[in-house]
């Protein structure tokens, strides 16, 4: 039984230190929805409120129709991942994914089915009798997981989960957690400050900046038309330019550096006057060629990293910019 | 301010500041109270006045602290090198060097200033045999020197389990980076190793400090003509020739000062020296070589012969013929049957009830320190710092002081306690707690709450998660502190002394009324049996834990 998420107007204070000064986004049934940020943002604090562990400053969170402000944390029916796993490290494997199912006083032999079920799902079933020292951190990560999904919540709630992994786990199991999810269809919100892994496994991203949501979007949104450019610079790398922009004929033209015109036909009308623009373009955009040719914008490569799938080239541009 | 919801845990909260009102504020106002009568019974600063107007007094104090700054320095000189070699080199039985000296420290007090009277006083063995045999006359071991002697051996272990911590957390490659730069042996000790080991030298220091400054026991069996202030409170309120209630407080406040004096220069220097260690890569040990392996061997293990030595001897004076207060040659177990069926069944009610206090102190201290620990970590608030800092009221008072606040303030009606095994209990809990609750605190601390939190977002209550997941968590950490408190609560004497009676008596006392008495032959008995408890549960506690990681 999944659900959707709807908070209105949070407020976040710490004494009188703002974090998240009036925050509104929907979260939609079964979606799989990353909070994005860099450290400091406010994401892990919205997600520890909608847990129940920050206390609501102000504003309304809603799960469904069922406000969830003054709910205790141990009612709201939640899964919650941490970044260090937090599996209790007194109890086995199988102890440890049936806590959940204890407090809910289920009968015994059901708890078993249960676990067992979870268990072969997160592919961990043959580790049920090991203690938590005995695991490597990929395997505790199945174990808190495994642990979250048994006890069937609405939401699941996941911060930073795989940033204690080495890079090779972190691919590997941010393929499973989206698979996981996939099959159980569970509203998932995810933290992280990693770009990459939010990209790969997100239906919808918020990117958060100074506890403000700077844009929502799926991943291709945000890539490809970013609202700002704090997201076209934190999504993927980007290069600035400075231009103008200007209308000719009733044709929306931005002037690049060097001169040069280009028509730009997306821009929305309330924008679309003459002014100074900034011109953010992904760098697998420029293309270097030699055809020295006019019209194009001459450049000095300053340095070049060869990444096996794609070089960078670093240069310096005739107009003093740099790319 | 946001309104905080009320649960279980501020109800324990009022019931802390409550009972911490009665049982240690109250006793002490008591005590401040009794120290501003003058001997007349009217309000005046005559007691205060008295003492600081007569050398006769004054000098306790000044003796106190000159003794016990000695101790201190000569502890930090001999525990310090000592668990230099035993961390940074591969010792031959490194373990049993480390068992020896836990031994040592968790000793009855008095017991080893006994043994060292026997051993070196004016009709010691080895006094006489160098006397006789080799012409030497080793001179006179009571007083200044005594004292020196007996509380050093006893207390640089304490030096060593603090150091041996700080040592384990210098990160190899900061030795690596000082070797780089031409900073090495005897240079990069001083410059790299002791500086960065400078909070726990601190730390250590003042542990020494107030065990020594406090002790009783020693300085009133070694001491001699050198009275230092501890023994002169407890003769001044139960002493043979005239007390005076009123005078015992005012030193006991005077006490109180000098020790508070010295926890607040420590923590203050003790800032000047912060920064924090990633300690990555641990030391690796060496393997001794050569004469300066060969010297090290001898240090350590010479070190803990010597600091040894008063045990071994006493266990062996236990089992030798005794003829009222002289030893006779032979071995026999008399002196165990005179304290089991002669003395009134003195041996097994001392047993009962050491167990019993022993037992039941451990049990409150544990819940106390592990509730405590989860307010203060957990739950911070203006009440719960205030409980926090309450609780470590004791550190900074000396256990004859406690045991005189004790009586003055739960002696008379309406509490009417004196004498009882509840005044006993409190004052072995008073004594021990501020220990046990800095070990349970900073467990707790290492702790990250988001265990917790997991299981509280699966559903389970806050009660049921502090029961099932925080307090399982903390056990380990509880428990070595727990086994070292239960060792000193069992060789606790210097308030004991003053709260205990014939019904309430314990082992410790036992031991040590024997030893006053003069009937040696049975207070080598008890002081044996006495051993022989704390080695044993030590020893189990040491090889079931397989840790070297004790908290004082």
């Amino acid at each position: 039984m999944s659900v959707n998420i709807r908070i209105q107007h949070a407020l976040k204070k710490y004494g009188s230190n703002v974090i998240i000064p009036d925050l509104n986004l929907d979260i939609r049934e079964g979606e799989f929805f990353t909070l994005l940020g860099p450290s400091g943002c406010g994401k892990t604090t919205l997600l520890r409120m909608i847990a129940g562990f920050n206390s609501i400053e102000g504003g309304d969170f809603y799960f469904n129709e069922t406000r969830i402000n003054d709910l205790d944390p141990s009612r709201r029916n939640i899964g919650m991942v941490f970044q260090n796993y937090a599996v209790f490290p007194h109890y086995s494997v199988r102890k440890n994914v049936e806590f959940g199912l204890t407090n809910k006083h289920m009968p015994k032999s059901q708890i078993h089915t249960q676990a067992d079920r979870f268990l072969k799902l997160m592919q961990i079933d043959g580790l049920a009798d090991r203690m938590p020292d005995r695991l490597s951190g990929g395997q505790q990560q199945r174990v808190a997981l495994a642990r979250a999904l048994c006890i069937e919540p609405q939401v699941l709630l996941m911060d930073e989960p795989l940033s204690n992994l080495d890079a090779k786990l972190r691919v590997e199991m941010r393929t499973v957690i989206k698979h996981i999810q996939h099959d159980v269809g569970i509203t998932t919100v995810y933290v992280t400050h990693d770009q990459e892994e939010a990209m790969a496994v997100s239906d919808r991203i918020a990117v958060m900046n100074g506890g403000v949501i700077q844009h929502v979007g799926t991943p291709k949104n945000l890539y490809q038309r970013p609202a700002n450019l704090f997201v076209a610079n934190f999504i993927g790398r980007s290069n600035q330019m400075q231009g103008k922009m200007v209308i000719e004929n009733g044709q929306t033209m931005v002037v690049l550096p060097n001169g040069n015109k280009v028509a730009i036909h997306n821009v929305r009308p309330e924008c679309a006057k003459e002014q100074d623009v900034i011109i953010s373009l992904r760098p697998e955009e420029l293309l270097l060629s030699r055809d020295a040719s006019a019209g194009l914008i001459r450049a000095k490569v300053d340095d070049a990293v060869f990444l096996g799938l794609n070089t960078h080239y670093f240069v310096t541009m005739e107009t003093g910019e740099e790319a | 301010m946001e309104r905080k919801k009320r649960d279980v845990w501020s109800v324990i909260s009022v019931f802390f500041l409550l009972l911490f009102l009665l049982i240690l504020i109250y006793p002490l106002f008591g005590i401040l109270r009794q120290s501003v009568y003058s001997d007349q019974g009217e309000l005046s600063l005559a007691q205060f006045t008295k003492f600081f107007s007569n050398p006769y007094y004054t000098i306790t104090i000044t003796n106190s602290a000159k003794v016990t700054l000695v101790v201190t320095l000569v502890t930090l000189l001999i525990g310090i090198p000592f668990s230099y070699f035993y961390s940074f080199y591969r010792l031959k039985g490194a373990k049993f060097l480390f068992v020896i000296s836990i031994l040592c420290c968790m000793s009855a007090p008095f017991i080893g200033a006994y043994s060292w009277i026997m051993l070196l006083g004016r009709s010691g063995v080895i006094t006489q045999f160098l006397k006789n045999y080799l012409g030497i006359d080793i001179g006179n071991i009571y007083g200044f020197g005594g004292i020196t002697l007996v509380q050093s051996l006893k207390l640089f272990p304490l030096v060593f389990i603090y150091m041996n911590g700080a040592f384990k957390n210098i990160d190899n490659s900061l030795m690596e980076a000082s070797a780089n730069m031409g900073c090495t042996g005897v240079k990069r000790f001083f410059r790299i190793v002791m500086n960065l080991s400078m909070p726990t030298i601190l730390a250590a220091a003042l542990i020494v400090f107030m065990r020594a400054i406090a002790d009783f026991g020693t300085p009133l069996l070694i001491g001699e003509g050198y009275r230092t202030f501890p023994v002169e409170i407890y003769s001044q309120y139960l002493g043979e020739n005239g007390t005076n209630h009123n005078f015992a407080a005012a030193i006991s406040v005077i006490a109180i000062l000098v020790t508070a004096v010295v926890f607040f220069f420590q923590k203050w220097a003790t800032g000047k020296y912060k920064f924090s260690i990633n300690s990555l890569h641990p030391v690796e040990k060496k393997k001794p070589k050569g004469i300066a392996g060969v010297l090290m061997y001898v240090y350590c293990y010479g070190l803990c012969a010597i600091a040894f030595l008063p045990q071994v001897y006493i266990i062996y004076l236990s089992f030798r013929n005794v003829n009222g207060m002289v030893f006779k040659d032979g071995f026999s177990l008399v002196n165990y049957e005179t304290i089991i069926s002669k003395k009134r069944l003195l041996l097994g009610r001392s047993i009962t009830n050491t167990l019993y206090q022993s037992i039941a102190a451990l049990a409150i201290i544990i819940i106390f320190a592990i509730l405590i620990a989860y307010l203060v970590v957990r739950r911070r608030s203006m009440m719960n710092n205030t409980i926090d800092t309450m609780s470590m009221l004791p550190y900074i008072m000396p256990g004859s002081v406690i045991g005189i606040a004790l009586i003055m303030s739960f002696g008379p009606a309406p509490f009417g306690l004196t004498g009882t095994m509840l005044i006993m209990i409190l004052s072995m809990v008073i004594r021990r707690m501020p220990y046990t609750i800095r070990s349970a605190t900073a467990t707790l601390m290492q702790i990250p709450i988001s265990t917790e939190e997991a299981a509280i977002s699966l559903g389970s209550s806050k009660l049921k998660t502090f029961i099932k997941v925080t307090v399982p968590m903390m056990s380990s950490g509880i428990l070595s502190g727990a086994v070292l408190s239960w060792v000193s609560i069992v060789t606790e004497l210097s308030s004991s002394i003053m709260l205990y009676n014939n019904k309430t008596i314990n082992l410790t006392m036992s031991t040590y009324i024997a030893i006053s008495n003069g009937s040696y032959g049975p207070a080598c008995a008890f002081a044996s049996i006495l051993t022989a408890v704390t080695t044993l549960v030590l020893v189990a506690y040491l090889a079931i834990s397989k840790s070297e990681d004790i908290r004082m």
